[in-house]
């Protein structure tokens, strides 16, 4: 059992390491953010699990599952809000992107008024 | 065995907070610095509750779970502060 | 009465956090839970994080369902961004396009948001009105009405049923 747990703890680690090189790697800050919250998110939940498989005899199995649907709840969320600031103090995207709907809207909008 | 898996993890998860690190001193603006931030703090919470586990001490999932709360409120007032000021 | 029934729900809902933050084996814990939980109903009196949820059997059924199509979602975008980023070449085709959602509650919305977040490639950048910003990471279509259909409609067919 703890073996188990030890496994899946491992490859939660893998994830959030490549959550942080996709973080290091990534052109600009939206992908960046793409990179960091999807794969920390599923990283924790699988390091978190292995953990608590491991520990299965100990009561501390709901306080990591609260811990998880939190991470699960509140991580999209920052992001969402870190990605909208960004994105109002006109952080450009990067020179490979295709297009830009917001941007658009915005300064149609704009033009409008 | 078990220990060995969970020891590599713990290695492995170090090394992905010096990745982040790297990008949040180097990040050209500071959305970037903050994702880089924001991510840092999840690993940290992972490493929490694996040094719990290392000491038997539940008490330390608590602080894992406040720290998780402080590193969303930051994140969110941050991205508040950069939308529209304080 | 639905006003009511919403409250229960929301007691409930609490209750269960309680008991798995604190433990069972401890009555005087139980009776100061249960005690500042009606409190926290009596004076905020708009904190319903429910008030949309259809109480049937049909929508328990498709809650249940859609988290495991939430999970298989976040495990295939995890799979998706490994694949990008060990890749030396990162093939990344960027851009933020418009999705039209046909939700109407706000808790439906708020948990479609987060669900397109944590699906393969594509991230919620703004909300406004009935329309969704977000970036893809690899944009396959521009049109409206086609990204709304690839993104948006797999999880809207279950979040219709639970919130209406």
């Amino acid at each position: 059992m703890a073996v188990f747990g030890g496994i899946v703890t491992l490859i939660g680690s893998v994830f959030l390491l490549l959550g942080a090189l996709g973080i290091v790697r990534m052109p600009d800050v939206y992908n960046r953010m793409q990179a960091g919250t999807k794969a920390t998110t599923l990283g924790t939940l699988l390091f978190l699990t292995g953990i608590a498989i491991g520990q299965i005899e100990c009561m501390c199995i709901f306080r990591i599952l609260i811990l998880i649907l939190f991470i699960i709840f509140t991580n999209p969320i920052s992001s969402h809000a870190l990605a909208r600031a960004a994105h109002h103090i006109g952080i450009p995207l990067t020179d490979k992107s295709v297009t830009d709907a917001l941007a658009d809207d915005e300064s149609e909008k704009e033009g409008a008024v | 065995m078990a220990d060995i898996l969970y020891n590599t993890s713990a290695v492995i998860a170090l090394i992905a907070i010096v990745l982040a690190g790297y990008r949040s001193l180097k990040g050209p603006n500071v959305a970037d610095r903050v994702v880089a931030l924001d991510v840092m703090t999840i690993i940290s919470i992972s490493l929490i509750v694996y040094v719990a586990a290392l000491a038997q001490r539940i008490i330390y999932l608590d602080v894992a779970m406040v720290y998780a709360l402080i590193s969303f409120i930051g994140v969110i007032a941050i991205a508040r502060y950069l939308e529209r000021g304080l | 009465m639905k006003i009511f029934k919403q409250r229960i729900l929301l007691l409930l809902f609490l209750m269960l956090f309680w008991v798995l933050l604190t433990s069972l084996d401890r009555q005087e814990l139980i009776a100061g839970g249960v005690i500042v939980i009606l409190l926290t109903l009596v004076f905020f009196r708009r904190a319903a994080v429910f008030s949309d949820f259809q109480i049937t059997l049909k929508s328990l059924i498709y809650s249940i369902a859609y988290i495991f199509v939430f999970l298989a979602a976040l495990v295939r975008s995890n799979l998706d961004i490994a694949f990008r980023v060990l890749n030396p070449k990162l093939p990344i085709n960027p851009g933020i396009v418009k999705v039209k959602t046909s939700l109407n509650s706000k808790t439906g919305r708020l948990i479609l948001a987060n669900s397109i977040t944590l699906t393969p490639g594509t991230l919620t950048v703004e909300t406004k009105g009935d329309y969704y910003y977000i970036h893809w990471i690899d944009v396959s279509t521009q049109d409206v009405e086609q990204a709304s259909h690839e993104i948006v409609s797999k999880f809207e067919k279950y979040l219709e049923v639970m919130f209406g």
